[in-house]
């Protein structure tokens, strides 16, 4: 009977297969009338009957700087997977303006499209120096021929330049990134994100490991992309989040417990329960 | 320019590549002019022996590219060695016409033994030589194109991979030892007359072999130094290193992948094609799990990640066989084991390793 029911399904008269939709063209200009640059609407991600994101909601506006908080095993790192496409949701939709859906789309064809990712453990080519590094990241074409005949153009070495200037490795240029600090090394991988001259920056806890200076330097840093790039920041430093947030999304168990200002979101009893209660 | 980055800060490159230029000239001189009294005379044995080497360092460059570079480890490179070898094997099957033990200029002995009616489909053409050549390239660089393709489509990684490729091999083994398949079954191709018209045999013919291989090998080296110097190559090392780092970064990993394991099975392939005349033979003992895994050992041997490592390893593994086989035939297997026991515990990164402070390739 299953069969038959399964068949039933797959046969429904009001489904569209996804084979025939077109495919999103990120050649074409991301649709941002509403304001918003990237929806995630009830996604659900499953793993082995554990919940991770349940029926999670999201909405970002471009330019915005959105901080997500919430505790270890709320779903965030997993939020960023279902948005980078390295994880399928089992249900729910993902889109980027209003016309790309990312549930169709690759890593690789997500990462060029203009959403960039830090990963919550900094994770740089260690084997090649700071300059290789960037230049490997910069937007060009990516393709394997183009590649393997690729010549560096002076605009292109002075927009490395530019973006070591600005995460402050400029003398470190030549050294492997591999004997950078851990600080230096978060700086690096924000500077390769930079270079794919991305509209989304998602930031896995971007000031772990570093010093108070160094944070503050970050938090400058972030605050200054908002605006030119949408800035989404997951991180667990409060003090980090209080200084630099405008907008703070709560996660707890999967899905959003509370959105608001800090202030609005310091007040708010579930949140002082689930989260803010273990650090208060 | 482009010589600059090509041999820029790679001394022990350089190093071999003199070497081996040296001895394009040098053999085919010791062998050909000097007389056979002289103390430099070498030996039509020696010609042969050191062009086997050289096919066998093809090998190990071809397996070093991948896995130095790209960190995909295949223990079955045996297979696209085998492959090239058969192509060739079957061109130079088909050159001795009716000079076999049973006369018939249409079939070769074998299939006159297996009473076959005529000649199977797979083996028109191979008759013309430049049909064989194109085999030679078409036949392993198709096979890994679609395996390839498959494996890293589906993310198979690692040791997995590793195993699939293993299992590779062993299939065409298999396969290859039937008679049914058509290609001599376990005694494979031999008792070769001509290539191109010049005895197998004969010592000159040799010495072109050689002098072939030698050139081959050299521009290899060259090619595979342009790949990882490009940025093609920092995309290896990258997606050797962070492969989801990469993906992130916009690189379609698989292709990238892909392409270089093709390229590395079209020198594997060519590397078997030079093998085969110089050695006589092709049998599916090539295709046996365990030579692809020596030939693994060559490169850990020479030190990964280097290219030219990979030459000294096949360089210095093999005649370390040759002679051990001929003074102590039975220790042989004890002192490969020994080697590989050495090397992994004082030369983490092979022989080079002891000139070499910091390499980009190799690694982790």
């Amino acid at each position: 009977m299953s069969v038959l029911r399964n068949t039933r399904e797959a046969m429904r008269r009001d489904r569209v297969f996804r084979f025939l939709e077109p495919s999103p063209d990120f050649a074409l200009p991301v649709d941002t009338s509403h304001g918003a640059i990237l929806y995630v609407e009830d996604v659900s991600v499953r793993f082995d009957g554990f919940l991770a994101l349940n029926r999670l909601n999201l909405s970002v506006d471009e330019g915005e700087l959105r901080c997500i908080i919430g505790p270890n095993g709320a779903g965030k790192t997993t939020m960023m997977d279902v948005i980078t496409g390295k994880t399928r949701p089992d249900e729910g939709k993902v889109f980027f303006g209003r016309n790309l859906d990312l549930l169709r789309l690759d890593e690789y064809e997500i990462a060029r499209g203009g959403i960039g990712r830090k990963f919550q453990k900094p994770t740089v080519f260690e084997a090649l120096t700071v300059f290789e590094n960037l230049e490997l990241s910069m937007a060009s074409d990516k393709r394997v021929w183009s590649t393997l005949f690729f010549r560096l153009m002076p605009e292109q070495r002075d927009r490395i330049h530019e973006v070591l200037d600005l995460i402050g490795l400029l003398e470190h240029q030549g050294r492997v990134a591999g004997s950078l600090s851990h600080g230096q090394k978060q700086w690096l991988e924000i500077g390769m994100l930079l270079m794919q001259n991305p509209r989304v920056l998602l930031v896995d806890e971007p000031v772990a490991g570093m010093t108070g200076e160094e944070t503050e330097r970050t938090a400058e840093l972030l605050v200054s992309l908002a605006g030119s790039h949408t800035v989404i920041v997951v991180e667990h430093d409060m003090a980090f989040v209080r200084s630099i947030a405008r907008r703070v999304t709560v996660l707890h168990q999967g899905s959003v417990l509370a959105e608001g200002s800090m202030s609005q979101i310091q007040s708010d009893p579930r949140v002082i329960e689930v989260y803010l209660g273990d650090e208060a | 320019m482009l010589t600059r980055r090509l041999f820029l800060s790679d001394w022990g490159g350089i190093t071999v590549l003199v070497l081996l230029l040296a001895m394009t000239v040098a053999v085919p001189y010791a062998n050909l002019v000097l007389p056979p009294e002289s103390p430099w005379h070498l030996s039509t044995y020696w010609v042969a022996l050191i062009g086997k080497f050289l096919t066998f360092a093809l090998l190990a460059l071809a397996i070093d590219l991948i896995w130095g570079y790209a960190g995909i480890l295949s223990l079955g490179h045996g297979a696209f060695f085998g492959l090239g070898g058969y192509a060739m094997g079957m061109y130079l099957t088909r050159q001795i016409g009716d000079r076999g033990v049973y006369g018939n200029p249409e079939l070769p002995d074998f299939m006159v033994f297996l009473s076959y009616e005529s000649l199977p489909w797979f083996w028109w053409g191979f008759d013309m030589f430049w049909f064989a050549m194109a085999m030679v390239v078409l036949v392993p660089g198709l096979l890994a194109l679609v395996f390839g393709w498959l494996a890293f489509r589906s993310r198979v990684s690692g040791v997995y991979f590793a195993i699939i490729t293993q299992a590779l091999v062993f299939a065409l083994m298999l396969a290859f030892f039937r008679n049914e398949m058509g290609f001599g079954g376990n005694n494979g191709l031999t008792d070769f007359k001509d290539i191109l018209g010049f005895s197998v045999q004969a010592g000159e013919t040799r010495v072109g072999l050689f002098v072939a291989s030698a050139v081959v090998l050299i521009l290899a080296y060259v090619a595979s130094r342009y790949i990882v110097t490009s940025r093609y190559g920092r995309v290896l090392i990258a997606l050797r290193d962070a492969e989801s780092r990469t993906r992130f970064a916009g690189y379609r990993v698989e292709h990238y992948k892909l392409w270089l394991f093709v390229f590395s099975a079209v020198l594997a392939g060519v590397a078997g094609a030079l093998y085969v005349p110089q050695v006589g033979i092709i049998n599916p003992g090539e295709f046996s799990p365990l030579r692809s895994i020596e030939a693994v050992l060559w490169v850990a041997v020479g030190g990964r990640g280097s290219l030219f490592g990979a030459i000294i390893g096949a360089f210095a593994v093999n005649g370390a066989k040759t002679w051990f086989t001929t003074a102590y035939p039975e220790a042989w297997l004890f002192a490969l084991g020994a080697l590989f026991v050495l090397v992994t515990l004082f030369l983490p990164r092979g022989l080079v390793g002891i000139f070499r402070r910091k390499p980009k390739g190799g690694g982790a």
